[in-house]
């Protein structure tokens, strides 16, 4: 059974729709993200499930009970605030006890809680500091110890490694993942970065002005993207123009067989694809195209090549001898699988 | 490493100088020179006359100054107390406006400020004079009888006193209310907290340092009181800034009235210790 159930959610602030009909069931102990750009909907459904904001239309179920108008403090979830919003007067270990002394848990089991906390997010030797003495991550360790501490049937990350730097984010990144493992209780992650997502999570859900996208394993989005959102959204692409034939799609003046076709596709149809930057392979036969500027990333090459009019970014593998002299200027023939050629659904 | 250390700790003195220079110049000189007044002999002419005696510092011990401490002090605690009630709420609402309204509240609460302050205890002076209208209107309607009055009593002190101080207890409370993070209170109902302990275990230690400034500003004001009580008091009302003055002014007994300084100084300095002592306190015990 689903942990946490998003039922047909709709929220709007004034005249502006924030979340428009949102359908999602989150199952027990999976790494949940919502992602999307600033100002689509996924914080205003995070704050839903945490109780500071109830839906217009719609119900957030846990566990199959309806908690829409239950108050936060009532909620079995906790939230890791995107500012950490620890509270600057008490020491790591008060911060860390404030669920359990809030719950009226006795002075035994609140040091063998919080310890078990300190033990998890390994910082005993800063218990008695202030938030304000700590690292940026040391705080965001302690915000995560804070919220698990009451053992929540699920635990809401709001942005939890935008205020870190890069080299953190990536460390803080492999720590939640063995938090998770650890304590295996769902998590709901939200973010604005596509990497921090496809890293962390089970499954994705693609969020774009109030309204889902798409929602599948990072593997399958990435692969399989439903719209032109979710494909320029996640990662880099080349969309192509494209014409829906008997047996498959016509691009790029050539007839490509055995494309897969969402539903809802008639021959004759217009469409569009997506064909990733790495799908593309250098061929003795295939499409002439010109290399127009070359960029070199180390361990793969990008290159702006000018196709029939049309500019297209393709990555090759590092390959000194071969792709180092690729000069712009330089003529090519390209050629790509038809299974990485994505027929998006929403352009016809 | 000792050289630098050495050259930032002078930049530092450096810095500190004017201020330093000020307070030494404004305040440890002349308060240095009321101590000293104090045991001096008094010059009937005005002035201090050139012994040394410790008459004015025995003279405290007169115990017709008892009530008139015991008044200063509870006028005080009490126009504290009830700033502090009224003026909670008000820097709470001006704390959650918008930016506009904000800037428009502050400036409603300031613009006492700008009228003279003997004007605005004679405003009230005129207001509650027994033949004003509001006076007038009272005794019409029979809220107070024949021969009751506004004015005079310890009632239109406090009344006076509140007024004039609540500016003090609203804008250091807004300030600290301004720079409290209120997704705290949200981090605090999300672990469980009812309203009240977010109150309590989270709102009130985080603008901590705004309630003892607003609670100091308005009882080290209150304290000095002279003119509130001098024109909307009455005989019974007197404070011990008014025997200040009086020792001042009327007796010429400068010594005197040091000495009277001094005794209000140590009425102000308890509780300010008492709050020096609970903020020391107030640091995270080790467990």
């Amino acid at each position: 059974m689903a942990t946490l159930v998003f039922e047909r959610i709709r929220k709007t602030f004034g005249h502006h729709v924030v979340v428009d009909d949102v359908h999602l069931e989150i199952g027990s102990g999976e790494i949940f993200s919502l992602l999307g750009p600033s100002g689509c909907g996924k914080t205003t459904l995070l704050r839903m499930a945490a109780g500071f904001l109830k839906p217009d239309v719609g119900r957030v179920l846990l566990e199959g009970a309806d908690m829409t108008d239950l108050p936060p403090e009532k909620r079995p979830v906790n939230t890791v605030f995107q500012s950490y919003a620890l509270f600057p007067h008490l020491s790591v270990w008060e911060n860390i006890a404030f669920g359990p002394r809030m719950a009226g848990a006795s002075k035994g089991d609140i040091r063998n809680r919080v310890t078990a906390m300190l033990d998890l997010i390994q910082l005993h030797e800063h218990a008695q500091k202030l938030p304000g003495q700590l690292s940026g991550g040391q705080r965001q360790r302690v915000a995560i110890a804070r919220a698990l501490i009451n053992k929540p049937r699920v635990l809401l990350l709001d942005e939890p490694l935008a205020a870190l730097d890069l080299k953190l984010r990536q460390h803080m990144l492999s720590e939640l993942r063995r938090i998770h493992r650890e304590v295996g209780c769902t998590f709901v992650f939200v973010t604005h970065d596509q990497s921090e997502a496809i890293a962390l999570s089970d499954r994705i859900a693609v969020m774009n002005q109030g309204r889902l996208q798409q929602v599948g394993s990072p593997s399958s989005i990435y692969s399989e993207p439903a719209n032109t959102f979710v494909a320029s959204f996640i990662g880099h692409t080349n969309f192509l123009d494209a014409s829906v034939t008997a047996t498959g799609v016509r691009l790029l003046n050539r007839n490509i067989e055995g494309v897969s076709l969402p539903n809802g596709f008639q021959p004759g149809d217009k469409a569009r694809v997506s064909i990733r930057p790495e799908c593309w392979k250098l061929a003795d036969e295939g499409i002439p195209a010109k290399i127009t500027e070359h960029v070199f990333m180390g361990a793969h090459s990008l290159l702006h090549v000018w196709v029939q009019d049309q500019s297209l970014t393709i990555q090759l593998p590092c390959d000194l001898a071969r792709t180092m002299s690729l000069s712009p200027g330089t003529e090519v023939k390209l050629s790509f699988d038809a299974a990485d050629v994505k027929v998006l659904s929403d352009v016809q | 490493m000792s050289s630098s250390s050495s050259s930032s700790k002078r930049s530092e003195w450096l810095l500190t100088l004017p201020s330093l220079g000020w307070l030494v110049l404004f305040f440890a000189i002349p308060t240095g020179l009321i101590l000293l007044t104090m045991f001096r002999t008094a010059d009937p002419s005005g002035g201090t006359g050139d012994g040394w005696t410790l008459e004015h510092v025995k003279a405290l011990a007169d115990p017709n100054l008892l009530p008139l401490a015991w008044r200063t002090l509870w006028l005080s605690g009490v126009t504290t107390l009830i700033c502090f009630l009224l003026g909670f709420p008000v820097a709470w609402f001006i704390a959650r406006s918008s930016p506009e309204w904000k800037n428009t509240l502050l400036l409603l609460v300031m613009l006492p400020f700008w009228t003279s302050f003997l004007l605005r205890v004679f405003a009230w002076k005129v207001l509650l004079h027994p033949e004003a209208m509001l006076a007038q209107a009272l005794r019409t309607i029979g809220i107070i009888g024949e021969d009751t009055s506004l004015l005079y009593h310890e009632g239109s002190v406090l009344l006076v006193m509140l007024h004039v101080h609540l500016p003090f207890a609203i804008l250091p409370l807004y300030a600290a209310m301004e720079k409290f993070d209120w997704s705290l209170l949200e981090a605090a109902r999300d672990l469980g907290a009812a309203r009240w302990r977010c109150l309590t275990q989270v709102f009130l230690p985080g603008i901590q340092r705004g309630l003892f400034s607003a609670a100091i500003l308005v009882f080290v004001c209150a304290l000095g009181s002279y003119v509130i009580p001098d024109m909307v008091g009455g005989t019974d009302t007197e404070m011990l800034g008014n025997r200040i003055v009086e020792r001042t002014l009327s007796q010429r007994n400068l010594p005197g009235a040091s000495a009277l300084s001094f005794l209000l100084m140590a009425v102000a300095l308890l509780p300010l210790a008492l709050i020096a002592l609970t903020l020391r306190r107030s640091k995270p015990a080790p467990t």
